[in-house]
């Protein structure tokens, strides 16, 4: 994608727009010692930073870190309740701290563009695109009637919205997710804005799409704009930003220049984040560090003889609500060996989620079958099929769907015990195969009695684990396992997976939009698209020497650690 | 309270501790409380008996020896309403039953089977909706007579198709939970899921509701007693004593108002708890 450079002519220039005479590299947002409270609990601590024009900084950290307060804190949105005190709050002169409402409405969207994660959320479902992309330049005045939706055309030009004219028509649920963060970014640029605030812009996107928005930004750094980018993603963070500020706990553990801070991380938070993305240099290796170097996996053979799980020209069709027949499974064939983790990866509405619900005989393909250890599997009858899916075991992306909310972990567990193929008797025998199962999966005996909802996510997910175990399957399918998980815990999660891997030999049908993961997980990679398998071959082959186009443009598109510069 | 909480701090007393916060909550509590002891032993709360003719002190109006006041034939009308509260509950409880049990049938036969059984029910259910509610009633009482069996059946009857209607929608709702289809790949029998998961977890939602319809019975059950469709005189069942008390509205007052106001009274109580157990177990699900 081509981004083309603001065509504004002279005389709708603004005013901020002449006086943009900044050189690159001066700072124009500082930030000293920014305290945010609610109630009595502080949740940013102090932290000093700075954004200087035609540079980005990043803000990196899990969930519960302050991360995006303090992106709001920054445009006066920081919520009710909360208590903001700072020594020093500065746009380009400005004192922020002392700004009336009013004044703020003058400075959001002029000044500061703010983008948000969720399009959907933020463009008002129910007015038109073009009305929403051009409401900053209504509000502060730009243009008039006839010349602002000519502008708004031409925002949508230029942040790649393809048919602009047409699409400034649509209302935001006519357009997809790609396009709507798109449009949410040319509302921010509107006004050529000297600070632009994205808070985590291209977490719910696809990797080429997410690509295309990390360009868009670029292009609008290039132009001097300095930015703030929100994010949890190390990688995308090496790809736009020159600075990066790494938060925990409410407080900055490290902030310098981003090449410096990827490569040589001083603090030991940063090192252990960095660890714990996975990608094709952590293959075989555990995530979470421990005291000493991980040593490297001691994989079961894989048994190459027949496949344990074999998939045969399955399609799946859906008939949309239009009447129209689509193919989202459209001649897939698979085979998994016994010991080995097939990767299946692809971005939204390729087909993988639909492959393994076909895998686990819980959607019937119109075509093709599925074969366990070279015996019919799809093609059986419910009744003959039931003794049979304890071999099969799940893990979902939400594993708290997944639970009966009614449910202690030790119900859960007992019952998918239940279906083994020794299940305990007596309720002491029970308990303790529980107990074995938790310490298994991490967790202990004080987690018996805890519903789900008060389980943490990472927790969930091993109790999830933990009852996919329990019938001592063969095959465990897991379906986007650690997609909502923060990198740290996802990294103990992988980690999890493949030490059970060589402990019990189980082989898994990996599935995952991150190519990062399939990576480090996958000794064979699928890669779909359009309900077709474009690419398959070893993890290495696929991910070095990509032969089909699209996996060579996912690859391209994919942010890596080691690009920042 | 908060020093029997701190002696022992259970799980049970904390939740009551939480329900005191809220004074209406509390006033409903009360009034359930009352109305429930009145149906179990009414002797606790009326000392004279609900027949007891005094033709001498006929239609007296409120006062300390009377605070309802007296009827036609002279009986004290608050030992009327109380010995009416068993068989008014009873008829709401009966009703509320017999709504609940259809719906049961038909909402989860449309839900779980689906297809054209589910077209087929929700057709009849939207037939029934066309019907007013009272309509309905008033067929049954038309073909059976009016008695207090009637009554509950035919109030049953009435306003089963609301209840069949939130089965079906909790039914299908509950049926595309993860849990479900986790179970199912755990090869549980569908059976077995259904009456572990699905059942309880469609359920929770509806024993609130059903309380609202103890409340909402109560009320239509007079409605009919009130229409001389319901419990035959002499009964003291609440509607039944409205019906009594019309034809002297313009001179006694307090027939028509005093047990109109315990109606409204004992349904708002009984709608205010179930609106309070709706949002705590709609609270704790997610």
């Amino acid at each position: 994608m081509t981004v083309a450079v603001s065509r504004k002519t002279p005389k709708h220039e603004t005013s901020n727009e002449r006086s943009r005479e900044v050189t690159a590299g001066q700072p124009l947002l500082k930030v000293e010692n920014l305290r945010v409270a609610f109630g009595n609990t502080e949740v940013v601590k102090g932290i000093s930073f700075s954004a200087k024009a035609g540079r980005c900084l990043a803000i990196v950290g899990e969930s519960g870190s302050g991360k995006s307060v303090t992106a709001r804190t920054l445009v006066g949105l920081t919520g009710d309740g909360g208590r903001v005190e700072s020594d020093r709050l500065e746009l380009g002169g400005t004192d922020l701290r002392t700004l009336d409402e009013r004044t703020w409405r003058g400075i959001r969207g002029n000044e500061i563009g703010f983008v948000l994660q969720d399009a959907l959320l933020s463009l008002d479902q129910l007015r038109r695109v073009g009305d929403e992309v051009g409401e900053p330049l209504k509000l502060h005045g730009w243009g008039d009637r006839r010349s602002r939706p000519e502008r708004v055309v031409e925002l949508l030009d230029s942040v790649g919205v393809p048919e602009p004219e047409m699409r400034a028509k649509q209302r935001p649920y006519e357009l997809s997710g790609g396009l709507r963060q798109r449009a949410l970014i040319a509302s921010a640029i509107a006004l050529d804005p000297r600070l632009v605030i994205a808070d985590e812009p291209t977490t719910a996107l696809d990797v080429t799409v997410q690509a295309q928005v990390l360009d868009l930004l670029a292009a609008s750094k290039e132009r001097g704009t300095a930015i703030v980018l929100i994010s949890h993603d190390l990688s995308v963070v090496a790809r736009l930003a020159d600075e990066v500020a790494v938060m925990r706990d409410g407080e900055i553990v490290e902030y310098g220049e981003t090449s410096k801070v990827l490569r040589d991380p001083q603090h030991e938070y940063t090192r252990t984040l960095i660890d714990a993305v996975p990608s094709e240099h952590t293959r075989g290796i555990r995530l979470v560090r421990g005291t000493t170097p991980s040593a490297p996996r001691t994989r079961r053979p894989i048994d190459r003889g027949r496949p344990l799980l074999e998939g045969r020209h399955l399609t799946k069709v859906y008939r949309g609500p239009d009447g129209v027949d689509r193919t989202v499974v459209d001649d897939v064939s698979f085979e998994l060996f016994a010991g080995e983790t097939l990767g299946i990866v692809g971005e939204s509405g390729s087909g993988k989620t639909t492959t393994a619900r076909i895998a686990l005989a819980m959607l019937e393909p119109e075509g093709g079958d599925v074969l366990l250890r070279g015996e019919p599997w799809t093609t059986l009858s419910v009744r003959e099929r039931r003794p049979l899916r304890s071999r099969v075991g799940v893990v979902y992306q939400d594993p708290l769907s997944s639970f009966d909310p009614r449910w202690t972990v030790e119900r859960i567990l007992a019952d998918a015990l239940s279906r083994g193929p020794n299940p305990p008797s007596g309720a002491a025998a029970r308990k303790e195969r529980v107990v074995e199962l938790l310490e298994k999966v991490g967790l202990g005996a004080h987690q018996l009695e805890a519903g789900p909802l008060r389980l943490s996510g990472g927790q969930r997910q091993r109790v999830a684990i933990a009852r996919a175990l329990a019938p001592e399957p063969e095959i465990i399918v897991c379906d986007e396992p650690v997609s909502a998980l923060d990198v740290s815990v996802q990294a103990q999660v992988l980690d999890l997976l493949t030490d059970l891997q060589d402990d019990l030999g189980v082989s898994y049908v990996f599935i995952s939009h991150d190519l990062g993961v399939i990576h480090h997980m996958s000794d064979r990679v699928l890669v779909m698209k359009d309900g077709k398998v474009v690419e398959r071959g070893t993890a290495d082959d696929i991910f070095t020497r990509p032969q089909d186009p699209y996996t060579q443009r996912l690859l391209t598109a994919l942010p890596r650690l080691e690009q920042a510069s | 309270m908060t020093s029997v909480a701190i002696l022992s701090p259970s799980v049970g007393l904390h939740s009551l501790a939480r329900f005191r916060a809220r004074p209406s909550t509390v006033f409903s509590l009360v009034i359930v409380a009352l109305v429930l002891v009145a149906a179990v032993a009414p002797g606790l709360l009326a000392s004279g008996t609900p027949t007891q003719i005094d033709l001498t002190n006929a239609l007296a109006p409120p006062s300390w020896a009377h605070p309802f006041g007296t009827d036609e034939a002279g009986r004290d009308l608050l030992t009327r309403v109380i010995y009416g509260t068993r068989l008014s509950l009873g008829i709401g409880l009966g009703a509320t039953g017999i709504a609940m049990s259809l719906a049961l049938v038909f909402g989860f036969a449309a839900g779980l089977v689906g297809g054209v059984l589910d077209t087929v029910i929700t057709r009849v259910l939207e037939v029934f909706f066309a019907f007013p509610a009272l309509l309905a009633a008033l067929l049954v009482i038309a073909i059976f007579g009016p008695s207090v069996k009637t009554s509950i059946v035919a109030v049953g009857i009435g306003s089963m198709p609301g209840y069949a209607r939130m089965v079906r929608g909790q039914v299908i709702n509950v049926k595309q939970a993860g849990y479900i289809e986790a179970a199912h790949a755990l090869g549980h029998s569908r059976w077995k899921v259904i009456r572990r998961h699905l059942f309880p977890n469609a359920m929770r939602p509806l024993v609130a509701v059903m309380t609202l319809g103890v409340g909402q019975s109560i009320v239509w059950a007079s409605s009919l007693a009130f229409l001389g469709l319901g419990v035959p005189p002499p009964s003291p069942e609440w509607g039944a004593l409205l019906d009594a008390g019309r034809l002297y509205i313009t001179t006694s007052w307090w027939l028509e108002i005093l047990p109109g106001l315990v109606i409204v009274l004992v349904a708002l109580a009984v709608t205010s708890l179930g609106r309070t157990m709706q949002h705590r177990l709609e609270g704790a699900s997610r």
